[in-house]
């Protein structure tokens, strides 16, 4: 595999025109999807915009498009991506690009913020620090969704938030759910009604793609699932919205 | 999609479940032997219970099928804002209208 060239198409857009997208990439045998990219900035194209920081699967700064589907490109190995020799490289989806591989996350975070994924305090400093029980049923549920890198990989698999720019989706509402799940967040009125409006859970139509793609083998869907059983059972009781 | 909007489809889908069910046997029972029309009516006609079982069914196909189109034509058509709740609500009205003069004209006495 050392000797062979790997042939990676960049997908740089509709304003690439007269820009470089097909390279030709030395094929090593341990090379990951953003070294592939990377040899690209460095030695063929120094033009080429992309994202990364870690480079360990922590910052969650350099997920792509890889061959169609969204991944987090530090930890993907280019062997499992080609198709022969080839792959083709984009930014990802549902997001605006700003240039080549590089999008706009600020939608994202936005909804992280809409979603009321904030921390809602009830103490202060003089309090004394509030017990957490590990094996609460409350703190086994929000233990499950706390890994979240917010790498938007899930955002840019769900077609829900392909098809209605208002949606959520599925990374600020797990947030949500997890803060509705904490025993030290006290926004649960402030959470459930901020899932509840236009953009909220109900859209959800669990096609499952956040949880299929997720890097770190989260489970949005189910998240976003406990959102609606929380939700409904507060439109009985207080008779919301 | 409101919260108010996914309660509407959820209740009105659990009312439809055994309506449905109660459709489709009521169909395949009472075809057994022949069918005509002044053998329904003979059933419908002046019937508070068929009135009510249908008059269910109607509204609770009009909520149901009004709100999920809206959905459809949020998503794929792009329909925001006012346009989408028109067209539920014309959709709705619509369905109602028509389903309840079917009712109305096979109950009245």
């Amino acid at each position: 595999m050392a000797a062979e060239a790997l042939k990676i198409t960049i997908d740089r857009g509709p304003n690439a025109q007269g820009l470089q997208t097909e390279f030709e990439v030395p094929a090593q045998d341990n090379q990951t999807v953003l070294d592939v990219v990377s040899w690209i900035q460095q030695n063929a194209d120094p033009t080429l915009s992309y994202r990364f920081a870690c480079r360990v699967g922590m910052c969650g700064s350099c997920a792509m498009m890889v061959g169609g589907v969204p991944r987090w490109t530090c930890r993907t190995h280019i062997s499992k991506v080609l198709d022969g020799n080839a792959v083709t490289i984009g930014p990802l989806r549902n997001l605006p690009v700003i240039k080549d591989l590089a999008v706009d996350m600020d939608p994202f975070f936005d909804k992280w913020v809409a979603a009321e994924g904030v921390h809602h305090g009830g103490l202060t400093r003089d309090d004394p620090i509030a017990v957490v029980d590990e094996t609460a049923p409350a703190r086994v549920e929000a233990n499950a969704g706390i890994e979240c890198i917010n790498c938007s990989v899930c955002y840019a698999a769900c077609d829900t938030v392909t098809g209605n720019a208002d949606y959520l989706g599925p990374a600020a509402l797990q947030r949500a759910w997890t803060l509705l799940n904490d025993a030290k967040d006290e926004g649960r009125v402030a959470i459930l009604d901020a899932v509840s409006g236009n953009g909220g859970c109900h859209n959800c139509h669990s096609m499952g793609s956040c949880t299929a793609y997720c890097p770190n083998d989260l489970d949005p869907m189910s998240a976003i699932a406990g959102l609606k059983r929380e939700t409904a059972k507060s439109f009985f009781k207080r008779g919301r919205r | 999609m409101t919260l108010r909007l996914y309660m509407l489809q959820r209740i009105t889908a659990l009312l439809m479940a055994p309506l449905v069910i109660g459709h489709l046997a009521v169909m395949i029972y009472a075809i057994q032997g022949g069918l005509s029309a002044a053998e329904i009516l003979g059933r419908t006609q002046g019937s508070v219970l068929w009135f009510a079982f249908y008059g269910t069914f109607v509204a609770a196909v009009s909520i149901h099928g009004a709100i999920g189109l809206r959905t459809i034509a949020a998503e794929w058509g792009g329909l925001r804002g006012i346009a989408a709740d028109a067209l539920m609500w014309i959709v709705g009205l619509g369905l109602f209208v028509l389903g309840a003069q079917a009712v109305w004209a096979v109950t009245y006495p």
